[in-house]
Formats: C-alpha cells, structure tokens, sequence
C-alpha cells in the first residue's frame, strides 16, 4: 500500500515541455496561473479548456495519469459546486422548490469553477511536476531566487534540503516497508482494535524509522564533508542553465495566451462572472 | 510448546509471486515452485542475489500472499482462513536481514518481551522465554534494563534473534543472519541458532551467502536460481556438485575445492568433503602412508 504513493511524479520523456528550461517552467508556470485566474466569460473559460487539453496532449503524459492526479481534488470540487449552485442567485430562476431556488447563473459558475480548479492542477502537473525532474526543479528554482542570495537569504542551502529531501522519500518509504513487515512477523498488528490501540501499534514503527533517518543523515553529512562539501560560495553546477529560443518561443506562447483571455474577457459577450 | 508439532515442515504447491501485477513495473520473483523443506533439520537457502530466496522466506509465515498456490506449514495451507494467518505469524518466526534496526524499546527485556506479548502470554511466562532466548544468543542477563540503543552492532542483532527465539516458533527462519559481522560475531551468532534447534527439535531455514557457514551449520540446502528452485538435496550431494553451482555463480567451500584440485591431480580422495574436519580426517591416511614413503 505504501507503494502507491508517488511523490515527485516525474515522467521522464522527449516532449517539448520536457526539453524546457526548468527555471522557464517555473515563471511559465506562474504566467499560467495569472492567466486562469483573469478569464472570467463563457469564452475565455473555453479557450483555457482547449490550452490545458493542448497543453496535456503535447507533453505526451498519459492523459489517464493527468486524470488519476486529479482525484484528490473530488471533495473541493463537489463543495464548490454545492456551494455555487444553490447560493448564487441570479437573473434565470431554473427551478425553485420551497427554500431551494437553483438560477442559470449558479450552474455556470459551478461549471467555471470545475474548469479553472481541474485547469489550475492539471496545467500545472503537466508543466512542472510531470515533466520536470525534481533535481532539475530544485535546481531551477535555486537560479530563480539566486537574488536573494544578496538579502543574505540561505537560498543554496534551502534548495539543497530539498533535493535530499526528495532524494530521501523512496528510501524511507521502503524502510518503513521492511520495519512494518518486520514487526508484523513478531505479530503485531496495525488492522484491528481502537483508535488508540492503532496509534499505539504504530510505536513499534515509528522509533525504529526515526532511529534509520537520523543514522542516515548523520552518515549523508560525513560523507558530504569527506568530499569537502562546504555550502553553496563558489559552487559551480555540473550541467549549466541557459535560456534558448525554445524558451522564449514558449514564453511568448504563454504571454500571448494570457492576452487573449483578458481581450475575449473584454469584447465577447457572453455569460461571465 | 506442543510435542506433536516438533519437526513441522513447509510444502509449496504451485507457488507463483509476481511484485506489482498489472503495472509496467511487473515483476516475477517466484515462478511455480514446489518444493517442501524438511522438519527438524537445519536447511541452508542458497542462491544469487535477486533469486526470490527473500520472496520465498516471506511468504512462509503470510507476510506476502502467493499469487498462486498453496503455502502449507505442518501439513495445513496457510491461507485457508486469511483471519487466522497471524497464528503462523507465531508459529513460522522470520528474522529479517540486518533485524537490528527494528528494536523499539525502552530496554531490552521489553523488546524481546513484544513478540512473546503480542502472543497474549502472561508476564511469568514471558520472562521465562526471555531468559531462555537470551541464553540462546549468549548475552548476560544483567543485560535486560539496559536501552537497546546503547549496544553494540552484533549485540544488537543478537537481541533482535532473541526476540523472534523468545515467540518460540516452530520454524525459524533466519534471512541472512551473519551478514557483516566479523568471523566470531558468526560463529557466535550461527552457533546459537544452532544450539536453539538442537535443544527444541524445531525447524531452521537460514539464508546465506557464505558456503563455509552452511557447510558447517545446515544440514540440507536448497539452491535458488532465477525464481525457480533448481536443487533441494542433504549438503553432501549438493556441494558434490561443485559444477553446477559455480555454473550459477555460487561457489562451494574452500575446503571442498582443494579436495577437488587434490583428486584432479590424482590423489585418491572422496569428492563430497565440505569442511576442514572431515577432509583432515580423510587426508591424515594418506599422508601418513606417503609421508613414511618420503621422509
């Protein structure tokens, strides 16, 4: 059952999103973002419905695994949607029964809400997480926020945590694995009995995990000194970053999409927010 | 501890397991086998890294579930009421590889105290087979109040072996109990379990990767190789057979080699020697005739 949680969902391929510069694929990513978040008419909301789907199908992620990524998102979703259909009132009264009154407007939002939530992760996993390795990822944010190097702002040191970080979440959830397996073959049992018996069962768990990660890390700094490891002054990087056309041609792409979605915000009528 | 069960054996049947099914990380790491392994006798699993031996220690006390077959300890399939498959939890005790790093507890006698108290045992019981398994893996028992945390690597894992001997299982199954210990820390560890058969009659299985342990210690192997069981056989035939695991990247004891490269020059010695004594005892006749003919 542990084996089913993915964390740094990355799959590794040769589409065009991949080949990106990650540090492009962050600030694209917040170009995205924005751009959801200003389109605000039936007609804009279409046009980020038809970006997203292109977006998915040119990262060449199995849409089934976009799809599987959003499940998570079920319980705000069906929130958002009660929420909005049965509170906004509006101009077309659809159906009213009693307290109950349901107008067009509602259903439009509700349905404006799905798009920009499901628009919002999907764009954003296809982006970033799927296609960008988490070092490539770290990495890319470390140049980003390399200014505040000059705020004396540890930014070298916070990226590196977070590639052991990373680096280290298969390896525990493999320890906590075998120390579970282990246990259990001394018979104990994490299945059955109460609320606190089922806390208590995870002791036996839980000490012997922290005991390996605190080992590990101790055994990760020695091996980090032994090859002179000494912070992120002067520190040059084995693969260097650089921008090329690629980057900006995407870059404009995104640019010129967020421009779109305010223009049709403008011009088209339709039903909006 | 029942009489009846003493030598209790375990039979596979058709037994198939494949590692996430269904998903491109498939993965088979048992493929039909049938095999049963002897009760009351010390039996030493052998195979390349990556054969399914610690697949197949596993599925014998229901950790994992075959994906096929049927798994049978003392004659009785294991899974037949999946409610009761902790009952072989306790009958079937699994050490497993470098067991040191699941200790929990404040003291040692609490540790080795959880498996015997998961078993719903009352205290005096308990801290009779504390002592008892202590004795096993020889640590003292002024021992016992003492943080496991703060022993040594070996003393550590002995309290670990202590901990499974304490459920006193029929079977004992040992995955790889001597791995990175020191020649003493061996001995010491290898001669306990030893002892713990001889004095309880039960069943042993040890994984190992070192010939001249088992040579010394197990009394049948069985040689894994690429998720089959290809040998399962008393020591003396199987090292007998020196091609056919140096063929699957095994080796045999050192001492059977030299006997090997002895009877190869012509010397007349028997094939099946695997350890120092019985080839002192087989070569000491001839020396003799030969060194009264040379000197």
């Amino acid at each position: 059952m542990l084996k089913d949680i993915t964390l740094g969902q990355y799959f590794p391929g040769t589409s065009p999103l991949h080949k990106l510069d990650p540090r492009m694929k962050i600030i694209l990513t917040v170009i995205y973002i924005v751009d959801i978040l200003f389109a605000s008419n039936i007609w804009s909301f279409l046009l980020v419905s038809l970006f997203t789907v292109g977006l998915v199908l040119i990262s060449t992620i199995p849409p089934k695994i976009v799809i599987k990524g959003l499940k998570p998102l079920i319980f705000i979703i069906a929130f958002t949607v009660i929420f909005n259909i049965f509170w906004t009132e509006g101009d077309h009264l659809l159906l009213s029964a009693g307290p109950v009154k349901i107008y067009l407007e509602g259903i439009m939002y509700a349905i404006f809400m799905i798009v920009r939530v499901v628009a919002l992760l999907a764009g954003t996993c296809v982006v970033l997480t799927y296609t960008t390795s988490p070092i490539a990822l770290t990495d890319g944010l470390e140049q980003l926020l390399s200014p505040l190097k000059k705020l004396r702002l540890p930014v070298h040191e916070f990226s590196m945590m977070m590639t052991i970080a990373l680096r280290f979440i298969p390896t525990l959830v493999e320890e906590t694995d075998k120390i579970m397996s282990a246990q259990k073959a001394r018979g104990a049992d994490f299945e059955s009995g109460s609320l606190i018996s089922r806390a208590k069962a995870l002791v036996p768990i839980l000490i012997p995990l922290f005991v390996s990660a605190f080992r590990r890390a101790d055994d990760l700094a020695v091996a980090m000194e032994c090859r002179c490891y000494r912070g992120g002054e002067g520190r040059s990087k084995m693969t260097a970053l650089h921008f090329t056309g690629r980057d900006f041609l995407w870059l404009g792409i995104f640019l010129l999409f967020g421009a779109a979605v305010i223009l049709i915000n403008r011009f088209a009528p339709g039903i909006s927010l | 501890m029942t009489t009846e069960n003493k030598a209790t054996s375990i039979r596979f049947e058709n037994v198939s397991y494949i590692y996430s099914p269904d998903t491109p990380f498939e993965k088979r790491a048992l493929d039909c086998i049938n095999t049963e392994i002897e009760g009351g006798v010390i039996t030493g699993l052998i195979g390349h890294t990556g054969s399914g031996k610690s697949t197949l220690v596993q599925l014998m006390n229901g950790l994992l579930k075959p994906t096929c077959g049927k798994v049978y300890v003392g004659g009785r399939d294991i899974w037949e009421d999946p409610k009761k498959i902790r009952e072989f939890r306790f009958r079937v005790g699994l050490v497993f590889q470098y067991p040191e790093y699941q200790l929990f507890e404040e003291t040692i006698y609490k540790d080795i105290a959880f498996g015997p108290s998961n078993m719903g045992l009352d205290e005096a019981e308990i801290k009779a087979r504390v002592l008892e398994s202590l004795d096993f893996v020889g640590l003292d028992a002024s021992m016992l109040d003492k943080s496991p945390f703060d022993l040594s690597g070996g003393q550590k894992r002995r309290v670990a072996i202590a901990g499974i001997m304490a459920m006193r299982p029929e079977v004992l199954v040992l995955d790889e109990p001597a791995a990175g210990l020191d020649p003493r820390g061996r001995e010491e560890i290898l001669g306990g379990v030893h002892e713990y058969q001889r004095r309880s009659g039960s069943t042993v299985i040890i994984v190992s990767h070192s010939m001249e342990d088992m040579a010394k210690y197990a009394d049948r192997l069985l040689v894994m190789k690429g998720a089959e069981v290809i040998k399962n056989g008393d020591c003396h035939e199987i090292f007998a057979e020196s091609e056919t695991l140096t063929s699957i990247g095994l080796d045999v004891p050192q001492i059977t080699r030299f006997m090997k490269a002895l009877a190869a020059r012509g010397v007349d010695v028997p094939a099946d020697i695997f350890t120092v004594d019985e080839a002192a005892a087989a070569l000491l006749p001839l020396l003799r005739k030969e060194g009264g003919a040379s000197c």
